[in-house]
């Protein structure tokens, strides 16, 4: 185990340095750059520009200043914000709560409801439910989220008047139950892709599962039809779950994203797109390794728990 | 329940109290576009208190549907049309799921053909042992623990304590069907239904399951019905025989009276295709050429064991201990070496991980030889480049196992014969009519050439790996476990075709197998592989009446009914 651990890391390591060179070079690649918009205002000359140009060490070629991004990203310096001199740091970590709160609460609710509407599904294979839910999955996964977003505040904002249009909390309130109130919404929508996606998966391998010739053995062997279900089927069913749970990360990352801006959530996906809006480099790349990381720690999370719980890989 | 009971057959009819089980005019439907409305019809037979009973049948004849049906497990899709299934004083057929279900493992229980894929691969052995007991509210959890390590101890599986925390993966095919004979022994049922249980192990563990399965049939006077294909089979175990063909039974009686003087012509069919161990040796092939078409020479193959990545980077020595677990290395193939003289067949035969199959995959460049050589018509190809080998495959060809998978679904027959030909440079137009004449050649109609592989049957479709495999006029054929997917009649008839293809065409063939019969059907020498190497090449009546080694003297004994 430790092996395989240690393995990984490895791997992950050099991905992350690829991840970053790309990145790295695909920004530096954008016409423009953080100055651009100081370029018209004629408040600055030709060599205000070229000296801030110098303080930021934006006249060095790019692998160099490359290297000493890196070089200082492996010191823990994550560099500062262009636009208010933040660190990058602590720019990620104030939007970082905020993000988790509705990746969190909206991944809870698609597990728990893509898990029993797969479930249902597979057992009940050609039933109405099944038909409905396979409807379902294709209207969630075809309709865009940014859609879902704007038809929810309409109805439930605008028409119904029960639930908040936007932001995380009401300033002068931010009780518990306030954040709850407005996280609702943007939760359940966020959600929706993914629990088409997850109850699709489900539903599959439930029926890998329930084809299995130990069901059939549990059968001979007089056990009842519940404990088959969740013993036998269900368990052998969520192995492969779990890894497309870590595969699932990066798209609740993106989800976000779009969420968060028709939401006004003030979390990383709305960071991350003010931030290429602005140029704002150090906080872009920021958030690309930080991402990157999630994402592989998330495969690796998934892979470490797979190994665990599956003995085929644990004792052998 | 309409009934329709009849008494044109069976030996005790509702007269013998001895019945553990009896079947009476078994009807049991198939969905519509089926091949046949019923998948069984009018069946009836008696299991007697303390017998075995073996129905054995082809693929299709309903043996296996039958024993489903018995446990109440038969798919959704198929049900039982008339007829019943008395089990002691039980009625199966209408009885309902409750009341059915504790009867399963407790009155009656089963054991299937693949014990890897019947057992739950996440639960240890002890938990599923335990399931069957708490399933029916037996005992306590102490009580029943002891109760497993009984079973455990009585079906011969080695240190039961620890073997109660393993998993079956970590179990070898035979101990893992020991485990289901555990299973489905834990409350004592009066009947077994075992559906295959040696067909998918090796023929040494094949004749320890059945020495158990005896054992334990005599030790507790349990009835027990044994379904098969294997005559060998019947001959060893089986007290009452019933032979099915396509959902009818055409026979039914003792041991003796089915094997010794079959009176259905089906019967005699079916015994007459049963392989047996041939001692007389095959009367060579006349040959132009009297050099070798191929020589092996101390051929190695090794899997695993090499350093990984995380070794190149960290030098062993850097981490200790837990880091350093290495990787478990496996020498398939050690010192292989042979000759094979044109129009002869060399039969390598071996149980599973004997590297049999490796050796096949090594002669035609499909895996990479670690070492030694291969000389074909006197060169070695074990050293050449992909590139250079290439103009010699269409020499040497392979026919595979399994009929289904080898062949692409989506082509036509007409395609996967051309496709080979035409990548080596022959025009289209000829290579077609070589198909074609070479399916006529295999027993084929011509209008298999442009039909598609799913409209064949199993042995139809290794005509076809036959024919496909001759399409490059090959002088090697290399056929891995070529007849092992197909029914003993149909396997007569592909090795009566492999056998007039060799006198006519001269070409040499390497014959794969784990099936000492069928080898010495076709071969005129054997070499017997155990662990990667060679313990001994021969002759067939050197292997079967003088076998030099140790293991080819077990193997030979373990062969069933011989």
């Amino acid at each position: 185990m430790s092996r395989f651990l240690l393995g990984r890391l490895i791997q992950s390591a050099i991905l992350l340095v690829v991840v970053s060179v790309i990145g790295y070079v695909i920004l530096g690649l954008i016409p423009g750059g953080p100055l651009s918009q100081f370029g018209l205002d004629p408040g600055l000359t030709a060599a205000d520009i070229e000296r801030l140009k110098e303080q930021m060490g934006l006249n060095q070629p790019l692998w160099m200043r490359y290297l000493d991004w890196a070089w200082k990203l492996l010191h823990g310096d994550w560099g500062v914000s262009l636009r208010d001199g933040t660190p990058v740091l602590t720019v990620i970590a104030r939007h970082l709560v905020a993000t988790l709160l509705l990746m969190g609460s909206s991944t809870v609710i698609a597990v728990a409801a893509g898990t029993w509407i797969g479930i249902r599904s597979a057992t009940r294979r050609y039933s109405a439910f099944d038909y409905a839910a396979t409807v379902g999955a294709m209207v969630a996964l075809s309709i865009p989220t940014f859609w879902f977003g704007l038809v929810g505040i309409y109805v439930f904002s605008l028409k119904l008047g029960w639930l908040p249009a936007g932001n995380m909390y009401t300033i002068g309130d931010a009780s518990v139950l306030d954040y709850l109130h407005h996280l609702i919404l943007p939760s359940l929508v966020l959600s929706l892709v993914h629990i088409a996606v997850w109850s699709r998966y489900m539903r599959t391998a439930m029926l890998d599962a329930i084809n299995q010739d130990f069901v059939k053995t549990a059968r001979a062997k007089g056990v009842a039809e519940r404990r088959i279900l969740m013993k036998h089927v269900v368990g052998n069913a969520l192995l492969p779950m779990i890894t497309l749970a870590g595969v699932q990360l990066p798209s609740i990352l993106t989800g976000a994203l779009v969420t968060e801006t028709v939401f006004t959530w003030p979390g990383m996906g709305r960071l991350f797109y003010d931030s290429l809006g602005y140029s704002d480099y150090p906080v872009v790349m920021g958030i690309l390794m930080f991402s990157a990381i999630v994402v592989i720690l998330g495969n690796l999370i998934a892979d470490v728990v797979v190994a665990l719980v599956d003995p085929r890989i644990r004792l052998a | 329940m309409p009934r329709s009971v009849r008494s044109s057959d069976s030996t005790s009819v509702g007269t013998d109290g001895q019945a553990a089980l009896s079947v009476r005019g078994l009807e049991i439907g198939l969905p519509a576009g089926m091949e046949r409305a019923n998948a069984v019809t009018g069946i009836s037979f008696d299991l007697l208190k303390g017998k075995i009973l073996c129905i054995i049948g082809e693929s299709g004849s309903g043996k296996s549907v039958t024993a489903n049906a018995i446990m109440g497990l038969l798919p959704k899709a198929i049900s039982v049309r008339a007829g019943e299934i008395r089990l002691g004083d039980a009625e199966i057929v209408g009885m309902p799921d409750e009341a059915l279900r504790s009867l399963r493992g407790r009155a009656v229980s089963m054991i299937f053909q693949d014990p890897l894929s019947a057992l739950n691969p996440l639960m240890t052995v002890g938990a599923q042992v335990d399931e069957v007991m708490a399933a029916h509210d037996v005992g306590t959890r102490a009580t029943r623990r002891s109760r497993s390590l009984e079973l455990l101890t009585e079906v011969g599986l080695p240190e039961p304590a620890q073997m109660l925390h393993r998993y079956p993966f970590q179990l070898s095919g035979g101990q893992r069907q020991r485990v289901m004979i555990a299973m489905a022994l834990a409350l004592e049922p009066t009947v077994l239904l075992a559906d295959e249980p040696t067909t998918a192990l090796d023929v040494t563990t094949q004749a320890q399951i059945l020495k158990l399965i005896r054992e334990i049939q005599r030790r507790k006077g349990m009835s027990i019905v044994f379904v098969t294909h294997d005559f060998g089979v019947v001959a060893e175990i089986a007290d009452h025989v019933v032979v099915m063909e396509k959902g009818h039974i055409v026979e039914q009686g003792t041991a003796e009276q089915v094997l010794k003087s079959p009176q259905a012509p089906y019967t005699r069919r079916l015994i007459a295709a049963v392989p047996h161990l041939t001692a007389t040796d095959r009367v060579p092939i006349e040959v132009a050429r009297r050099e070798p078409v191929l020589v092996c020479e101390g051929l190695m193959k090794t899997y695993g064991g090499g350093r990984s990545l995380l070794d190149k980077v960290l030098p062993g020595k850097v981490l200790p201990g837990m880091f350093l677990g290495q990787k478990k290395s496996v020498r398939a193939v050690d010192d292989v070496s042979f000759s094979l003289g044109a129009g002869r067949t060399l039969g390598i035969v071996g149980e599973s991980g004997s590297g049999k199959s490796t050796v096949g995959r090594l002669l035609t460049r499909l895996l990479d030889s670690d070492g030694g050589r291969i000389l074909f018509e006197g060169r070695d190809v074990a050293t050449l480049s992909e590139a250079e080998f290439r103009p010699l495959r269409p020499k040497i060809q392979m026919i595979f196992q399994d009929p289904f998978a080898s062949l692409n679904p989506r082509s036509t027959i007409g395609t996967s014969l051309t496709v080979g030909p035409v990548a080596h440079g022959t025009p289209y137009a000829k290579a077609a009519e070589e198909a074609r004449a070479l399916l006529a050649h295999v027993g084929l109609d011509a209008g298999a050439f442009d039909r598609y592989p799913h409209e064949f049957s199993g042995g139809q479709r290794q005509r076809i790996g036959i024919a496909r495999a001759l399409m490059f006029k090959p002088k090697v054929l290399v056929a891995d476990e070529a007849v092992s997917a197909l029914d003993v009649s149909i396997q007569a008839q592909i090795l009566a075709l492999l056998d007039r293809i060799q006198r006519e065409t001269g070409v040499s063939m390497i014959f794969i197998t784990h099936d000492l019969r069928v080898a010495s059907q076709i071969c005129d020498e054997i070499a017997v592989m155990q662990k990667g190497r060679i313990v001994e090449l021969g002759p067939p009546s050197q292997i079967f009446l003088d076998p030099q080694s140790a293991y080819t003297r077990e193997l030979v004994a373990a062969i069933p009914g011989e």
